[in-house]
């Protein structure tokens, strides 16, 4: 499973993520405290930890949003901190609220997005048209995307993510509020692009998501805590199943916490 | 966050234009924003410049007529001929006249005592008595002025044919600008100055809002769309909306309320901008307070409110305590609307407005550069 094949991949040996030391302070607060993650192209990576985790600061400061404190994020071969511009252009991000604008028909917001990445002309038209294929999307480009069900528009904020063919892309609790027959064919979408190069970032707390990723990565009060496949994880921690480790993470979590605190 | 400089003017020149392809169709179908954009400039034209008249003609009034003579009668057609005034009955005694005014039929009773005639003719002050229903100081104050206009009317014509004499004093009074005094003429060009307003900032600030409900600014900021294309995306089609209102009231009020042009019309588009972009500065303002449309909407009524009564649109600030004077001078649309009359009314030029154009443009980039930061804070 873990063995991915690298089609357009033109360094094989960089990894689309690169974090040495990372770290960011909020006053007193560390939010993510010395990380080092490597994630390889075509990679389906999962992000888990609790609320509070350090989890959406990771990926804040990966899309350059925020600047670290310290340490260095390098993401599809750019500096975050200095050429944010130039990492805009290579990610996408799908977000649990999707990002559509209800008031425009599915293929203009396809259009939007992928103008607004720079796509222009006849190199736009022709990618667009190969990925409303791919997508599936084509019987319904003239509908309002506010009138498109559940499944229908989490697979168009897929396609308005992925449009400019990004080498990785953030999907934040992609599949909540879905039905099961939708989730599992966003999954082999999310597989069919993984598999031609795209890197697939994933943070969640739903567990059959978790489940589903190449590897994972626990995070835990700005820390990282394990790394590896779904198995290596459940085995690490002698735990029945990655819900179980993440439970008990987040127990032990509160407890430091309270501990901590008092 | 540093790039060349040059690559991210050109990435403003590019991503500003998906921007405003999509804001003008979104523009098109949203039919909440679509009918206020539309609606408001009818609704305001018609409530303000027909139905709210500011000046009081034609109070009906019931006459009290004891003296029945030729100068009584005299008395009663001056008092009509102010215009101020319309008898709509006469009455038999004091007590029918005070039960008039009392329903409300009638606001002014006109008592012409037994003795008036008779007075006259002998020299001395024939004495009428004018009753008014005094609750409306604006009607009242119609009632009043008009009473002494046909009074002294009256008087000099009886004291001309009495002594042959010409009246020592005389004010000849011109009323410039709007000679016919009509109400529509002075709000007219405001509705302008109001529309800018709730365009600017009540359409302006939900939209915003409502792309932050939607998750549709997270999207956005991490696109390579950048924060100054953002912001020109959202605010520079709002412009052109502002422009389009203005055009039409302009349009509308010179054809139904033949409301006059006597100024340049391009310094009035060209001035009208600095007011748009302090407008538009609000707006952005309130977006970054509002949680949710709702209140962007509440926000922007509350600061309609002092807009509306204190910027002179309608009520005189002249009539104002100080306080009030100083919070309407704060206010972009008090310096916009003298603007507005003077270019249209008057016919003033770029030299008598420097001082208006100062203010404007002062809080105009005041307002700008602290929305923009504010806005670009809730965007990290």
């Amino acid at each position: 499973m873990s063995a991915t094949p690298l089609v357009h991949s033109p360094v094989v040996h960089t990894p689309v993520v690169h974090t040495v030391g990372l770290r960011k302070t909020f006053g007193a607060l560390t939010a993510v405290d010395g990380l080092d993650l490597d994630i390889a192209r075509g990679e389906v990576f999962g992000l888990l930890g609790p609320n509070g985790s350090g989890k959406t600061t990771c990926i804040r400061m990966l899309c350059g949003l925020v600047p670290p404190t310290s340490g260095t994020a390098m993401v599809a071969g750019f500096d975050v901190v200095t050429q944010t511009e130039r990492v805009r252009h290579r990610i996408g991000y799908m977000s649990q609220r999707y990002g559509l604008y209800d008031e425009l028909t599915v293929e203009e917001n396809l259009k939007f997005y992928s103008r607004v990445y720079g796509l222009v002309g006849e190199e736009r038209e022709a990618r667009l048209a190969e990925h409303i294929d791919e997508l599936g999307l084509r019987s319904r480009l003239t509908q309002m995307a506010g009138t498109l069900s559940g499944g229908w528009k989490q697979r168009l904020a897929l396609a308005c993510a992925t449009a400019h063919r990004p080498d990785l892309v953030f999907l934040d609790e992609p599949t909540a509020g879905v039905d099961p027959a939708a989730r599992r064919t966003f999954w082999q979408t999310i597989y069919d692009l993984a598999s031609r190069g795209t890197t697939i970032l994933v943070t969640t707390h739903y567990m059959d998501e978790a489940e589903r990723c190449q590897r994972l990565a626990f995070l835990s009060r700005g820390h990282l805590i394990a790394l590896g496949t779904p198995a290596e994880i459940v085995a690490h921690f002698g735990a029945a199943s990655v819900e179980d480790v993440f439970i008990r993470l987040q127990e032990k979590d509160e407890q430091e916490q309270a501990a901590a605190g008092s | 966050m540093s790039e060349s400089r040059t690559l991210r003017q050109r990435f403003v020149a590019w991503t500003v234009w998906p921007m405003l392809w999509k804001e003008f169709i979104s523009l098109r179908r949203d039919r909440l924003t679509f009918a206020l954009m539309t609606g408001l400039p009818a609704i305001q034209l018609l409530l303000f410049g027909y139905a709210i008249q500011t000046d009081v003609r034609k109070l009906p009034t019931v006459v009290l007529d004891e003296s029945r003579s030729s100068e009584s009668r005299a008395l009663i057609q001056v008092l009509q001929n102010t215009d101020n005034f319309r008898v709509v009955a006469s009455v038999p005694d004091r007590a029918q006249a005070k039960r008039w005014i009392e329903r409300g039929a009638a606001r002014v009773a006109l008592v012409i005592p037994p003795d008036y005639m008779r007075n006259i003719k002998r020299g001395r002050t024939g004495q009428a008595q004018l009753l008014i229903d005094a609750a409306d100081p604006q009607s009242s104050g119609a009632a009043i002025s008009g009473a002494q206009l046909a009074a002294q009317a009256r008087g000099a014509q009886l004291l001309a044919t009495r002594t042959k004499l010409v009246p020592p004093v005389q004010i000849m009074v011109r009323p410039w600008y709007n000679p016919a005094q009509r109400s529509a003429t002075f709000i007219v060009p405001g509705i302008v100055g109001i529309l800018l307003t709730i365009t600017m900032t009540l359409i302006t600030s939900t939209a915003i809002v409502r792309e932050r409900e939607r998750g549709t600014l997270e999207q956005l900021i991490v696109t390579p769309i950048g924060k100054t294309s953002l912001m020109l995306g959202k605010l520079v089609p709002f412009v052109l909306v502002g422009y389009v209102q203005m055009s039409v009231v302009l349009a509308l009020g010179k054809l139904f309320f033949r409301i006059p042009i006597e100024g340049s019309l391009s310094l009035l588009y060209a001035l009208a901008l600095v007011f748009i972009v302090a407008s538009l500065g609000v707006g952005l303002f309130i977006s970054t307070i509002a949680r949710s449309q709702v209140q962007a909407m509440q926000l922007s009524f509350f600061f309609m409110l002092p807009n509306i009564l204190l910027s002179g649109y309608i009520f005189p600030r002249a009539a104002m305590p100080e306080p009030a004077q100083w919070v309407g001078a704060l206010l972009p649309l008090t310096w916009f609307l003298d603007i507005l009359r003077g270019v249209l009314l008057k016919g003033v030029g770029i030299g008598d407005l420097w001082q208006e154009l100062a203010v404007l443009t002062g809080s105009a980039v005041l307002l700008l550069v602290v929305s923009v930061r504010r806005f670009s804070k809730t965007l990290d």
